[in-house]
This record gives structure tokens, C-alpha cells and sequence, in this order.
């Protein structure tokens, strides 16, 4: 069975080039790197807030402060890795604002191993995206990865929409590397089995009719 | 290998992040089980759909309207900045 690759490439080498312009006051330079990443910010600060004026604002928030903290990035990790790293901490926080009855952290780890033991084994369709319409199948997959942990579909957004490696989502969201792998692994297969009824073979099945 | 061996190794397979004898060890088991086989192929696929998705895509005139907001809230901090 082939492997999932990377879906985002390595940056253009100019990056660098861009920030040290942008340091030097060059917001040109800044503006390129907000065109850069402006549309990967969006849909990280939605995931994680699932409201799109938090997300709107998220995306405001996290440029302007990588632009007024531009002078303390390191140039240790890309400076992608370290806008996320901004971004996810502003989306939490208005997450946190809007939730306050509940705590939301990256470090809970709320259930058992339990919860993510498939139960639901009955094989997709072939081409199950193709069973709804575009709008339906946004809206099964928006509600689906709602109904996950912020910790996990955290993860699961870093990691497998945007591309992310495991040691740059465990750099942005400051976790160790197994911690990483646990919640993929559980927000995956999490997403899988609440996913199965909506794409499973209906051949005989009871599916979507 | 057991069931729940082999899902714990589900993440690191599915990534290709494995040495070839744990590989070959996993494949292995996905000849004989059924189960596994369904839940790896079925778990690929959902990190593939969500990947082409294209949930949450920022608009054309949405993103205007935010580069705008980041660049001017950008231009007003360097410059107070620059008055203290």
C-alpha cells in the first residue's frame, strides 16, 4: 500500500532573503510572506476555532505579531513552522474565550486508548467523495472533524492537511514527538470510523440510500 | 503480530516512517487480516479526502480585505514604534 506523502513542498530558498528584508523594515517583503502563507493560517485558525470571524481574526492577529516579533525569530526552524506556532496560540485563545466552561489545551489527553479502537470495519465505496455533492461532503467533513478533541484535530490538521512533519507539528505546538504520533494516530482513526457511515460500500450496506 | 500491534503501528506506516523488516512485518499481517486491511486502506483515504478537500478555503475578496487590515495594523505598530 503506497504511503501518504507531504503535500507541501520545501519553501523557495528566497524565504530567508524575505525575512531579513522584512527585519530590516521592508514590508514589502512582509507583505510576500503574508501572501506566502496568509490562505495555510486561515485554514489552520479554522479548524482549530471552527468559527470563521475567529478565524478572520486569528489570521489578523498572528501576521501582526510575527511582524512586531520578527527581530526574536531565531532562524532556527522555517519561518513557517514558527508563524504556525503563533497562529495555533492566538486560535486557541479564542477558542478558550468562547469556551470558557471548558479547558482547552493541547495537553489533554481525555480519553482512553479505548476510544479509538475501530469498531466500524465495512469497506468504502471506491470513490466515496463522489457519493455527495461538493457542498455535502464539506459539511459531513466539517461536522466530522468538529466533533474531535481541539488537541487532536489540532494535530490532524498540521500534520496531514497542511503537511507539516512530526517534528515540526511537535516544534509548533511545543509537544514531544510520541505525544505527536498519539493523537494523529487517534485523530485519524477517530475521523475514520465516525467517516464510515457516511462512506461505507452501500452494496448491501446501510449507507446513504 | 496482534491486532493492536499493528495498529499502533498504523501512523508510521501509513507515513512510510518504518525500517523495512517492521514494514514487511506489518504487510504481513494485512495478507491474512481482513479487518486491518479495511481500517489501513479506509484510514488512508481519510487523510487523503480531507487533504483535497479544500475545507476552509480563503476567498479572493476576504483575503484582500485581510492583507489590507495586516498591512496597515503592521504600518501603525512600526510607526508608533518608531515615535517612542
Amino acid at each position: 500500500m503506497p504511503t501518504i506523502q507531504p503535500k507541501v513542498e520545501e519553501p523557495a530558498g528566497d524565504e530567508l532573503r524575505l525575512v531579513h528584508a522584512a527585519k530590516a523594515g521592508d514590508i514589502s517583503a512582509f507583505e510576500e510572506l503574508v501572501k506566502r502563507y496568509d490562505r495555510n493560517v486561515f485554514r489552520i485558525a479554522n479548524h482549530i476555532t471552527q468559527n470563521r470571524e475567529d478565524a478572520e481574526d486569528v489570521v489578523q492577529d498572528a501576521f501582526l505579531k510575527a511582524y512586531q516579533n520578527l527581530a526574536n525569530f531565531q532562524e532556527q526552524s522555517k519561518f513557517y513552522t514558527w508563524l504556525v506556532r503563533i497562529a495555533v496560540n492566538e486560535a486557541l485563545m479564542r477558542l478558550r474565550r468562547r469556551r470558557p466552561e471548558r479547558m482547552v489545551s493541547l495537553d489533554e489527553d481525555i480519553k482512553t486508548e479505548e476510544d479509538s479502537m475501530p469498531r466500524e470495519v465495512a469497506d468504502w465505496a471506491p470513490n466515496p467523495e463522489q457519493l455527495y455533492s461538493q457542498g455535502e461532503l464539506k459539511e459531513i467533513l466539517g461536522k466530522t472533524i468538529q466533533g474531535l478533541p481541539p488537541s487532536f484535530r489540532t494535530v490532524f490538521v498540521l500534520r496531514d492537511v497542511e503537511g507539516l512533519s512530526t517534528e515540526e507539528t511537535a516544534d509548533a505546538l511545543d509537544l514531544s514527538i510520541p505525544a505527536v504520533k498519539s493523537r494523529l494516530l487517534r485523530a485519524r482513526l477517530q475521523l475514520r470510523e465516525r467517516l464510515s457511515k457516511y462512506f461505507k460500500n452501500r452494496v448491501g450496506g446501510d449507507g446513504k440510500q | 503480530m496482534t491486532c493492536s500491534e499493528f495498529l499502533k503501528e498504523l501512523t508510521d506506516y501509513l507515513d512510510g516512517a518504518m525500517d523495512a523488516q517492521t514494514k514487511a512485518e506489518l504487510e504481513d499481517h494485512l495478507q491474512w487480516c481482513h479487518n486491518c486491511f479495511v481500517v489501513c486502506n479506509t484510514t488512508k483515504m481519510t487523510i487523503e479526502i480531507y487533504r483535497e478537500s479544500h475545507l476552509y478555503e480563503l476567498p479572493d475578496d476576504l483575503r484582500g480585505k485581510l492583507r489590507t487590515a495586516i498591512l496597515s495594523r503592521c504600518k501603525c505598530s512600526g510607526e508608533s514604534k518608531g515615535e517612542s
